[in-house]
């Protein structure tokens, strides 16, 4: 179920779909750090200049190291935090700067979210119910309709018989059955767009599978269009259909998921898949060839390509210039200045 | 040596046990652990602080990057206890000073403060700090789990080359296998207070034995391997009340499948001697492995 396209020209970034429920073109997100009364503000380009979209029914990784923009631009996409610039677009309209009065009347409900931790996103003093129910409430679902939803809400994400997790609050549960909970509020009010911000890095390995079969499952189920921002390329590969790679809060290599992870194209998206250790005593003692070094503070990020201080084949031009994103092969698209024909 | 498993498993306690930094409340301490032939466990404490810990057994404890004193510099932290052991300032920071350039830092490192260092380098001081004094053995306690995948990467880049470099055994606890496979020869994977399986990493990796270990590798999501996810249903126990017999009988898929009603609620099962290819010892603790089930 497309949106009807947009009457927008999006030609200077050819990988977003105009006709997609989420859109965003050239997204900036930045905090200001202000020094002192008279001193011009510090900004801290957390996402700056991000191009993508995301279509009901599909999934995209959001992949980078902490401190890359991935939570920032999560945040921005369902506006917890007002775009310092560029547009956003949901469902066709023009979210970049409606206010929250606003957005509560009709954008609020149709998006949810999972927190990374279970243990800090849930009240603790509200039990299962309440929590459940809450969005039900403030979104106005009459009263006899709330508990059959909450008891639908919780066989969704099998925390069953529902009876024995209504009166149950948080600290009774563990950390996996948290994170059902959560799932579970995120896509009480069934959302056309979902959120799930790192979603099992808190969580045990035994529980993680569970989790993000959960979290596919209910992804197919509602047909709607996720997110999935991580860290960890091996947990988005059960179910992402595209990949958006981010360092220092560019976009920095976009495409569908597969062809990205078996052919990287940006040396930093090469690095990151090269750093992934396998369970193979094969690799053991083996030098792993990734990139020296440490993302770059945002207050100050390089000039140039953000990368090319850790970047094995840094060129003068990378120290100069930022790259564009380039077409690398169909639909797979890098910012690097090794692939732009010249 | 790798020894794995999830938390509650108890591995970090063990890791303290080793180094016999328990905790306060600790209400027994027994069996016996050998360094070089020399009983370690219950030799009298000032003898353990003049001749083992540190000196011979070096530790890395968990989150301890974020233990560093905020407000004293990298040098002073490193040279503490050297300066109580009588070494004179110069030489011991002479000797901070080496301990850091062979992980990788600068040598003017001892004059920063935590602040100023990234994760990753923090981690590295407190590799440099665990070195200083030369140890055989060094205590790994997760010594990646707060950093990103790629400081990960370099940060085994470096104990890998230092294990060579300076012919060290390493104790590595972590929950990840695939990390686990980077560095060890052999595997110990606990649950639950007990080690259910050991031998070593090829034999483990290639026909984990044991229901838990096959359980946690067909629960590991893999970027290039491709296979279908299984997960291992429940929870982990509490260990005020561990499951009778197998602790992991409750979770285990062949309990119910071999209808071992009996056997592995009833008894915990001895460790079975597992014979494997490669001649290396590869040990068991599950009933599957014992001849009166695996021959029925």
């Amino acid at each position: 179920m497309a949106v009807p396209a947009l009457e927008k020209d999006f030609s200077d970034t050819p990988w977003v779909r105009g006709d997609s429920l989420v859109v965003a073109h050239r997204l900036r997100t930045w905090y200001s750090l202000k020094r002192g009364l008279f001193s011009k503000p510090i900004y801290v380009k957390a996402v700056d200049d991000v191009s993508l979209s995301v279509s009901r029914g599909e999934t995209l990784a959001v992949v980078g190291e902490s401190g890359s923009g991935k939570t920032t631009l999560g945040r921005t996409l369902i506006r917890l935090l007002k775009p310092t610039g560029g547009e956003l677009y949901f469902d066709g309209a023009d979210i970049s700067a409606q206010e929250e009065s606003e957005l509560r009347r009709w954008f609020r409900r149709r998006v949810g979210v999972v927190f990374q931790d279970p243990y800090s996103s849930l009240h603790p003093y509200h039990s299962i119910q309440f929590i459940l129910e809450e969005p039900l409430m403030i979104h106005g679902v009459p009263g006899e309709e709330r508990l059959e939803r909450v008891y639908r809400a919780l066989e969704e994400v099998k925390l069953t018989p529902p009876e024995d997790f209504l009166y149950k609050y948080p600290h009774m549960l563990s950390g996996g059955q948290r994170q059902r909970v959560a799932i579970a509020r995120a896509v009480i009010m069934n959302p056309d767009f979902v959120v799930a911000d790192e979603p099992v890095s808190m969580l045990d390995v035994s529980v993680r599978v569970e989790i993000l079969n959960l979290l596919k499952q209910v992804q197919e189920r509602h047909k709607s269009a996720f997110l999935y921002i991580t860290h960890d390329i091996a947990t988005a590969k059960y179910f992402s259909d595209y990949i958006a790679i981010m360092y220092a809060g560019k976009l920095v290599e976009y495409g569908p998921f597969k062809p990205v992870i078996r052919e990287p194209s940006h040396p930093y998206t090469q690095a990151l898949i090269e750093a992934l250790p396998d369970p193979d005593p094969k690799n053991r003692l083996r030098q792993r060839k990734v990139a020296p070094g440490e993302p770059p503070n945002l207050a100050n990020p390089p000039k140039g390509c953000r990368f090319h201080p850790r970047c094995p084949y840094a060129m003068d031009i990378c120290r100069e210039q930022e790259p564009p994103m380039v077409e690398v092969r169909p639909g797979v698209y890098a910012a690097c200045w090794l692939l732009v024909k010249r | 040596m790798a020894i794995v498993g999830e938390t509650g498993s108890g591995k970090s306690t063990l890791a303290k046990l080793l180094t016999r930094v328990w905790e306060r409340n600790v209400a027994l301490v027994d069996g016996e652990v050998y360094l070089e032939g020399v009983e370690i466990l219950h030799m009298p404490e000032h003898q353990f602080r003049r001749e083992v810990r540190w000196w011979k057994i070096g530790m890395v404890p968990q989150a301890s990057m974020n233990a560093l004193n905020p407000v004293i510099t990298i040098g002073e932290q490193m040279i503490e206890p050297l300066l109580l052991r009588g070494v004179p300032k110069a030489e011991a920071l002479r000797l901070a000073m080496d301990s850091l350039e062979s992980v990788g830092l600068p040598r003017d490192t001892v004059y920063r403060y935590p602040h100023q260092l990234s994760g990753g380098m923090k981690q590295r001081v407190v590799i440099a700090m665990a070195l200083m004094t030369r140890p055989k053995v060094l205590i790994l306690d997760e010594p990646t789990s707060a950093l990103d995948v790629m400081t990960q990467a370099n940060i085994m880049n470096l104990l890998k080359e230092l294990k060579a470099r300076m012919k060290l055994s390493y104790i590595f606890i972590t929950h990840d296998l695939a990390l686990a496979s980077e560095l060890a020869d052999s595997i110990a994977v606990m649950y639950a207070g007990k080690i259910a399986e050991i031998g070593s990493a090829d034999d483990i990796y290639s026909s984990p034995a044991h229901p838990y270990t096959q359980g946690l590798m067909s629960s590991m999501p893999t970027l290039r391997i491709d296979k279908q996810l299984a997960s291992i249903p429940g929870e982990v126990p509490s260990l005020i009340s561990p499951p009778p017999g197998c602790r992991f009988h409750p979770r285990c898929p062949y309990y119910v499948e071999r209808n071992l009603k009996g056997i592995c609620d009833a008894k915990e099962p001895p460790y079975a001697e597992l014979k494997p290819w490669s001649g290396r010892r590869h040990l068991a603790a599950c009933w599957l492995y014992q001849e009166f089930i695996s021959g029925r």
